[in-house]
Protein backbone atom coordinates (compact mmCIF):
# COMPACT_ATOMS: atom_id res chain seq x y z
CA UNK A 1 0.00 0.00 0.00
CA UNK A 2 1.07 3.58 -0.05
CA UNK A 3 1.01 6.04 2.68
CA UNK A 4 -2.22 7.94 2.42
CA UNK A 5 -3.15 11.45 2.22
CA UNK A 6 -5.75 12.62 4.87
CA UNK A 7 -8.01 13.55 1.95
CA UNK A 8 -8.61 9.48 1.11
CA UNK A 9 -8.70 7.88 4.97
CA UNK A 10 -11.89 7.84 4.33
CA UNK A 11 -11.36 5.09 1.28
CA UNK A 12 -14.41 6.74 -0.54
CA UNK A 13 -15.32 9.98 -2.58
CA UNK A 14 -15.62 12.86 -1.25
CA UNK A 15 -19.17 13.23 -1.44
CA UNK A 16 -21.45 15.48 0.60
CA UNK A 17 -24.08 13.63 0.62
CA UNK A 18 -22.53 10.10 1.19
CA UNK A 19 -19.84 11.08 3.54
CA UNK A 20 -21.51 9.10 6.30
CA UNK A 21 -21.34 5.61 7.08
CA UNK A 22 -23.43 3.84 10.01
CA UNK A 23 -23.14 3.56 13.37
CA UNK A 24 -22.02 -0.13 13.05
CA UNK A 25 -18.65 1.30 12.22
CA UNK A 26 -17.92 2.33 16.06
CA UNK A 27 -18.29 -1.41 16.59
CA UNK A 28 -14.45 -2.14 16.36
CA UNK A 29 -13.19 0.67 17.62
CA UNK A 30 -15.60 0.80 20.87
CA UNK A 31 -14.84 -2.83 21.43
CA UNK A 32 -11.04 -2.04 21.94
CA UNK A 33 -12.79 -0.59 25.19
CA UNK A 34 -15.80 -1.58 26.13
CA UNK A 35 -16.49 -5.73 26.94
CA UNK A 36 -20.16 -5.65 25.67
CA UNK A 37 -21.22 -4.28 21.89
CA UNK A 38 -22.15 -1.02 22.04
CA UNK A 39 -23.14 -0.67 18.69
CA UNK A 40 -26.62 -2.26 19.60
CA UNK A 41 -27.42 -0.23 22.94
CA UNK A 42 -30.01 2.52 22.50
CA UNK A 43 -28.58 6.28 22.47
CA UNK A 44 -30.54 9.65 23.68
CA UNK A 45 -29.13 12.42 21.58
CA UNK A 46 -28.27 15.50 24.41
CA UNK A 47 -29.79 17.74 21.66
CA UNK A 48 -33.05 16.90 20.39
CA UNK A 49 -34.01 13.23 23.08
CA UNK A 50 -34.02 11.31 19.95
CA UNK A 51 -33.61 7.62 21.07
CA UNK A 52 -32.61 5.06 18.94
CA UNK A 53 -29.48 2.13 18.00
CA UNK A 54 -25.97 3.48 18.40
CA UNK A 55 -25.69 1.53 15.29
CA UNK A 56 -28.03 4.25 13.57
CA UNK A 57 -26.02 7.03 14.20
CA UNK A 58 -24.32 8.98 10.75
CA UNK A 59 -20.25 8.60 11.18
CA UNK A 60 -18.18 10.31 9.55
CA UNK A 61 -14.82 8.85 8.98
CA UNK A 62 -13.25 12.57 7.07
CA UNK A 63 -12.39 13.95 10.58
CA UNK A 64 -9.34 13.01 12.49
CA UNK A 65 -10.83 10.09 14.02
CA UNK A 66 -14.62 9.16 14.16
CA UNK A 67 -17.57 11.72 14.43
CA UNK A 68 -21.19 10.21 15.09
CA UNK A 69 -24.09 12.44 14.74
CA UNK A 70 -27.45 12.02 15.52
CA UNK A 71 -29.84 10.45 12.81
CA UNK A 72 -32.79 12.91 13.47
CA UNK A 73 -30.71 16.17 13.98
CA UNK A 74 -27.24 15.96 12.91
CA UNK A 75 -25.63 17.29 16.03
CA UNK A 76 -22.20 15.65 17.18
CA UNK A 77 -23.00 12.50 19.66
CA UNK A 78 -20.08 11.11 19.95
CA UNK A 79 -16.15 11.55 18.89
CA UNK A 80 -13.31 8.83 18.98
CA UNK A 81 -10.10 9.51 18.40
CA UNK A 82 -6.88 6.95 18.47
CA UNK A 83 -3.67 8.13 19.40
CA UNK A 84 -1.11 5.81 19.36
CA UNK A 85 -1.32 4.84 23.14
CA UNK A 86 -4.34 6.84 23.82
CA UNK A 87 -8.14 6.29 22.91
CA UNK A 88 -9.96 10.16 23.09
CA UNK A 89 -13.33 9.61 23.75
CA UNK A 90 -16.32 12.02 24.14
CA UNK A 91 -19.92 11.57 24.79
CA UNK A 92 -21.05 14.45 25.70
CA UNK A 93 -23.91 14.74 23.21
CA UNK A 94 -25.44 11.39 24.45
CA UNK A 95 -27.22 11.55 27.76
CA UNK A 96 -28.65 7.89 28.36
CA UNK A 97 -27.33 4.73 26.99
CA UNK A 98 -29.51 1.86 27.58
CA UNK A 99 -26.96 -1.19 26.80
CA UNK A 100 -28.28 -4.82 26.69
CA UNK A 101 -26.53 -7.11 28.74
CA UNK A 102 -28.66 -10.20 28.38
CA UNK A 103 -29.85 -12.02 31.65
CA UNK A 104 -27.16 -12.09 35.02
CA UNK B 1 -28.89 -11.62 20.60
CA UNK B 2 -25.26 -11.59 19.94
CA UNK B 3 -24.40 -13.28 23.41
CA UNK B 4 -22.34 -16.19 22.20
CA UNK B 5 -19.98 -13.85 20.56
CA UNK B 6 -19.92 -11.03 22.77
CA UNK B 7 -20.10 -13.14 25.92
CA UNK B 8 -16.33 -14.72 25.16
CA UNK B 9 -15.03 -12.15 25.52
CA UNK B 10 -16.66 -10.17 28.69
CA UNK B 11 -13.52 -9.28 30.10
CA UNK B 12 -11.22 -9.09 27.64
CA UNK B 13 -10.52 -6.50 25.15
CA UNK B 14 -10.42 -7.01 21.38
CA UNK B 15 -7.16 -7.08 20.19
CA UNK B 16 -5.37 -7.40 16.66
CA UNK B 17 -4.82 -11.17 15.75
CA UNK B 18 -2.60 -11.98 12.73
CA UNK B 19 -4.68 -13.86 9.49
CA UNK B 20 -2.85 -15.86 6.92
CA UNK B 21 -4.71 -15.58 3.32
CA UNK B 22 -4.65 -19.26 2.15
CA UNK B 23 -6.43 -18.85 -1.01
CA UNK B 24 -8.34 -16.03 -3.32
CA UNK B 25 -11.27 -16.31 -5.63
CA UNK B 26 -11.84 -13.77 -8.10
CA UNK B 27 -15.83 -12.83 -8.15
CA UNK B 28 -15.94 -10.21 -10.72
CA UNK B 29 -13.46 -8.48 -12.41
CA UNK B 30 -13.22 -6.20 -9.60
CA UNK B 31 -14.05 -8.04 -6.31
CA UNK B 32 -12.05 -10.81 -4.60
CA UNK B 33 -12.90 -13.38 -1.89
CA UNK B 34 -10.28 -13.90 0.55
CA UNK B 35 -9.83 -17.09 2.23
CA UNK B 36 -8.70 -16.60 5.76
CA UNK B 37 -7.08 -18.69 8.18
CA UNK B 38 -7.39 -17.09 11.52
CA UNK B 39 -6.65 -18.87 14.58
CA UNK B 40 -8.51 -19.22 17.67
CA UNK B 41 -11.27 -17.45 15.71
CA UNK B 42 -14.32 -17.16 18.01
CA UNK B 43 -17.05 -17.24 15.32
CA UNK B 44 -19.50 -15.09 13.96
CA UNK B 45 -23.07 -14.11 13.54
CA UNK B 46 -23.80 -13.48 9.71
CA UNK B 47 -23.65 -9.19 9.64
CA UNK B 48 -20.73 -9.07 11.67
CA UNK B 49 -17.51 -6.96 10.21
CA UNK B 50 -13.60 -7.31 10.89
CA UNK B 51 -11.42 -4.28 11.23
CA UNK B 52 -8.63 -5.11 9.12
CA UNK B 53 -5.37 -3.04 9.48
CA UNK B 54 -2.31 -2.03 7.04
CA UNK B 55 0.60 -0.91 8.34
CA UNK B 56 3.62 0.41 5.56
CA UNK B 57 7.04 0.00 5.99
CA UNK B 58 7.50 3.85 6.98
CA UNK B 59 4.58 3.24 9.86
CA UNK B 60 2.13 4.65 8.59
CA UNK B 61 -1.10 2.80 9.50
CA UNK B 62 -4.84 2.49 8.32
CA UNK B 63 -7.57 0.53 8.68
CA UNK B 64 -11.25 -0.30 6.81
CA UNK B 65 -13.78 -2.64 7.93
CA UNK B 66 -15.04 -5.77 5.79
CA UNK B 67 -18.30 -7.28 6.03
CA UNK B 68 -17.64 -11.35 6.88
CA UNK B 69 -19.00 -13.59 3.66
CA UNK B 70 -18.77 -16.87 4.90
CA UNK B 71 -20.92 -18.94 7.33
CA UNK B 72 -19.21 -20.16 10.57
CA UNK B 73 -16.96 -22.65 9.53
CA UNK B 74 -14.07 -23.04 12.36
CA UNK B 75 -10.61 -20.64 11.89
CA UNK B 76 -11.87 -20.11 8.07
CA UNK B 77 -13.23 -16.99 7.05
CA UNK B 78 -14.12 -15.29 3.96
CA UNK B 79 -14.24 -11.33 3.15
CA UNK B 80 -15.18 -10.10 -0.50
CA UNK B 81 -13.23 -7.39 -1.23
CA UNK B 82 -14.38 -4.40 -4.16
CA UNK B 83 -11.67 -2.64 -5.41
CA UNK B 84 -12.90 1.37 -4.16
CA UNK B 85 -11.60 2.95 -7.37
CA UNK B 86 -8.74 6.06 -6.20
CA UNK B 87 -9.09 3.61 -2.48
CA UNK B 88 -6.88 3.92 -0.27
CA UNK B 89 -6.81 -0.09 1.48
CA UNK B 90 -8.85 -2.24 -1.33
CA UNK B 91 -6.81 -2.27 -4.29
CA UNK B 92 -4.02 -3.31 -2.55
CA UNK B 93 -6.77 -6.53 -0.86
CA UNK B 94 -7.98 -7.29 -4.41
CA UNK B 95 -4.75 -7.32 -6.43
CA UNK B 96 -1.52 -7.77 -4.67
CA UNK B 97 -2.61 -9.91 -1.32
CA UNK B 98 -1.54 -13.46 -2.13
CA UNK B 99 -1.70 -16.65 -0.66
CA UNK B 100 0.55 -16.62 2.17
CA UNK B 101 0.81 -13.06 2.98
CA UNK B 102 -0.46 -12.43 6.34
CA UNK B 103 -2.60 -9.54 7.49
CA UNK B 104 -3.73 -7.70 10.77
CA UNK B 105 -7.48 -8.43 11.85
CA UNK B 106 -9.63 -7.80 14.72
CA UNK B 107 -13.31 -9.32 15.24
CA UNK B 108 -16.08 -10.03 14.80
CA UNK B 109 -17.71 -6.70 15.53
CA UNK B 110 -21.14 -5.54 15.79
CA UNK B 111 -24.25 -6.15 17.00
CA UNK B 112 -27.14 -5.02 15.39
CA UNK B 113 -27.07 -5.87 11.38
CA UNK B 114 -27.19 -9.45 12.76
CA UNK B 115 -29.27 -12.22 11.72
CA UNK B 116 -29.64 -15.34 13.74
CA UNK B 117 -31.40 -18.51 12.59
CA UNK B 118 -33.61 -18.59 15.86
CA UNK B 119 -35.19 -15.78 14.48
CA UNK B 120 -38.56 -16.77 12.79
CA UNK B 121 -39.60 -13.97 10.44
CA UNK B 122 -39.53 -13.56 7.22
CA UNK B 123 -36.31 -11.68 5.68
CA UNK B 124 -36.01 -9.34 2.86
CA UNK B 125 -32.38 -8.38 2.13
CA UNK B 126 -31.81 -5.40 -0.31
CA UNK B 127 -28.34 -5.14 -1.76
CA UNK B 128 -26.57 -2.56 -3.69
CA UNK B 129 -23.23 -3.92 -5.08
CA UNK B 130 -20.81 -5.24 -3.10
CA UNK B 131 -23.55 -4.66 -0.02
CA UNK B 132 -24.20 -8.06 -0.71
CA UNK B 133 -21.67 -9.53 0.73
CA UNK B 134 -22.82 -9.28 4.59
CA UNK B 135 -26.71 -10.62 3.10
CA UNK B 136 -24.84 -13.83 1.74
CA UNK B 137 -23.37 -14.37 4.47
CA UNK B 138 -27.07 -14.29 6.46
CA UNK B 139 -28.27 -16.47 3.12
CA UNK B 140 -25.22 -18.86 3.85
CA UNK B 141 -25.60 -19.10 7.68
CA UNK B 142 -29.68 -19.79 6.65
CA UNK B 143 -28.56 -22.62 4.91
CA UNK B 144 -25.72 -24.01 7.27
CA UNK B 145 -28.77 -23.67 9.91
CA UNK B 146 -31.22 -25.45 8.55
CA UNK B 147 -33.57 -22.36 8.52
CA UNK B 148 -36.25 -22.94 6.50
CA UNK B 149 -37.68 -18.95 7.33
CA UNK B 150 -38.25 -17.69 4.09
CA UNK B 151 -36.00 -15.04 2.38
CA UNK B 152 -36.44 -12.59 -0.41
CA UNK B 153 -33.57 -10.73 -1.69
CA UNK B 154 -33.45 -7.58 -4.32
CA UNK B 155 -29.88 -7.53 -5.71
CA UNK B 156 -29.68 -3.96 -7.42
CA UNK B 157 -25.90 -4.09 -9.70
CA UNK B 158 -24.81 -2.05 -12.40
CA UNK B 159 -24.63 -4.82 -14.98
CA UNK B 160 -24.41 -8.49 -15.43
CA UNK B 161 -20.46 -8.29 -15.07
CA UNK B 162 -20.53 -7.01 -11.73
CA UNK B 163 -22.81 -9.96 -10.12
CA UNK B 164 -21.15 -11.66 -7.26
CA UNK B 165 -21.05 -15.50 -6.37
CA UNK B 166 -22.39 -16.12 -9.79
CA UNK B 167 -22.09 -19.89 -9.67
CA UNK B 168 -23.98 -20.27 -6.32
CA UNK B 169 -26.64 -17.35 -6.87
CA UNK B 170 -27.61 -19.29 -10.70
CA UNK B 171 -27.83 -22.52 -8.42
CA UNK B 172 -30.66 -20.78 -5.99
CA UNK B 173 -31.32 -21.96 -2.40
CA UNK B 174 -34.47 -23.55 -2.02
CA UNK B 175 -36.48 -20.63 0.13
CA UNK B 176 -34.78 -17.69 -0.66
CA UNK B 177 -36.24 -15.54 -3.79
CA UNK B 178 -33.84 -13.25 -5.25
CA UNK B 179 -34.51 -10.83 -7.92
CA UNK B 180 -31.81 -8.86 -10.04
CA UNK B 181 -32.18 -5.00 -10.30
CA UNK B 182 -29.97 -3.98 -13.20
CA UNK B 183 -29.25 -0.47 -12.93
CA UNK B 184 -27.25 0.33 -16.05
CA UNK B 185 -27.38 -2.47 -18.61
CA UNK B 186 -29.58 -5.90 -18.58
CA UNK B 187 -29.14 -9.10 -19.89
CA UNK B 188 -31.21 -9.24 -23.20
CA UNK B 189 -34.06 -11.61 -21.42
CA UNK B 190 -34.83 -9.37 -18.45
CA UNK B 191 -38.27 -7.69 -18.72
CA UNK B 192 -37.24 -4.91 -16.55
CA UNK B 193 -35.74 -1.73 -18.42
CA UNK B 194 -32.10 -1.14 -16.44
CA UNK B 195 -32.72 1.90 -13.59
CA UNK B 196 -32.12 2.16 -9.68
CA UNK B 197 -34.46 0.46 -7.31
CA UNK B 198 -38.17 1.74 -7.24
CA UNK B 199 -40.91 1.65 -4.56
CA UNK B 200 -42.21 -0.34 -7.16
CA UNK B 201 -39.56 -3.08 -7.16
CA UNK B 202 -39.52 -3.16 -3.33
CA UNK B 203 -43.88 -3.45 -3.30
CA UNK B 204 -43.78 -6.43 -5.90
CA UNK B 205 -40.06 -8.23 -4.92
CA UNK B 206 -40.35 -7.36 -1.18
CA UNK B 207 -42.39 -8.83 1.61
CA UNK B 208 -46.18 -7.27 2.34
CA UNK B 209 -45.53 -4.41 5.91
CA UNK B 210 -48.07 -6.98 7.51
CA UNK B 211 -45.72 -10.25 6.73
CA UNK B 212 -44.13 -7.89 9.86
CA UNK B 213 -40.51 -8.97 7.82
CA UNK B 214 -37.06 -7.95 9.46
CA UNK B 215 -35.14 -6.08 6.55
CA UNK B 216 -31.65 -5.91 5.97
CA UNK B 217 -30.15 -3.32 3.65
CA UNK B 218 -26.84 -2.53 2.84
CA UNK B 219 -24.74 -0.52 0.01
CA UNK B 220 -23.39 2.73 -0.56
CA UNK B 221 -24.85 5.36 1.20
CA UNK B 222 -27.36 6.69 -1.04
CA UNK B 223 -28.92 3.70 -2.33
CA UNK B 224 -29.31 2.57 1.51
CA UNK B 225 -30.58 5.89 2.09
CA UNK B 226 -33.09 5.52 -0.96
CA UNK B 227 -34.36 1.85 -0.45
CA UNK B 228 -34.85 2.27 3.75
CA UNK B 229 -37.13 5.17 3.05
CA UNK B 230 -38.94 3.23 -0.05
CA UNK B 231 -39.75 0.53 2.92
CA UNK B 232 -40.46 2.93 5.36
CA UNK B 233 -42.95 4.70 2.46
CA UNK B 234 -44.52 1.01 1.64
CA UNK B 235 -45.24 0.64 5.21
CA UNK B 236 -42.46 -0.93 7.17
CA UNK B 237 -42.05 -0.27 10.54
CA UNK B 238 -38.79 1.78 10.64
CA UNK B 239 -37.59 -0.69 13.73
CA UNK B 240 -37.54 -3.22 11.51
CA UNK B 241 -35.42 -1.83 8.86
CA UNK B 242 -31.45 -2.47 9.59
CA UNK B 243 -29.19 -0.56 7.57
CA UNK B 244 -25.43 -0.89 6.72
CA UNK B 245 -24.16 1.81 4.63
CA UNK B 246 -20.65 2.12 3.58
CA UNK B 247 -20.26 5.28 2.27
CA UNK B 248 -19.71 6.02 -1.55
CA UNK B 249 -22.44 6.54 -4.36
CA UNK B 250 -25.46 5.14 -5.78
CA UNK B 251 -24.80 2.20 -7.61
Amino acid sequence: MTAGTPADTAGIPPDAEGGYIDGNALAGPLAELFAVDLTAATSQCAHCSNTGPVARLHVYRQAPGLVARCQQCGQVMLRLVRAPETVWLDTSGITVLSIPVGAD
Amino acid sequence: MARTAVSRRLGDRLRWRVAEVTERRAESATAVTLVLEVPEWPGHLAGQHVDIRLTAEDGYSTQRSYSIASAPDGTRLELTVQRVVEGEVSPYLVDELMPGDQLELRGPVGGWFVWQPEQEEPVLLVAGGSGLVPLMCMIRSRRAAGSRVPFRVLYSLRSPAELLYGPEIRQGTPGVDLTHIYTREAPQQSARPPGRITPDDLARHGWPPDFAPTCYVCGPTAFVEKAAAYLVLLGHDPERVRTERFGGGED
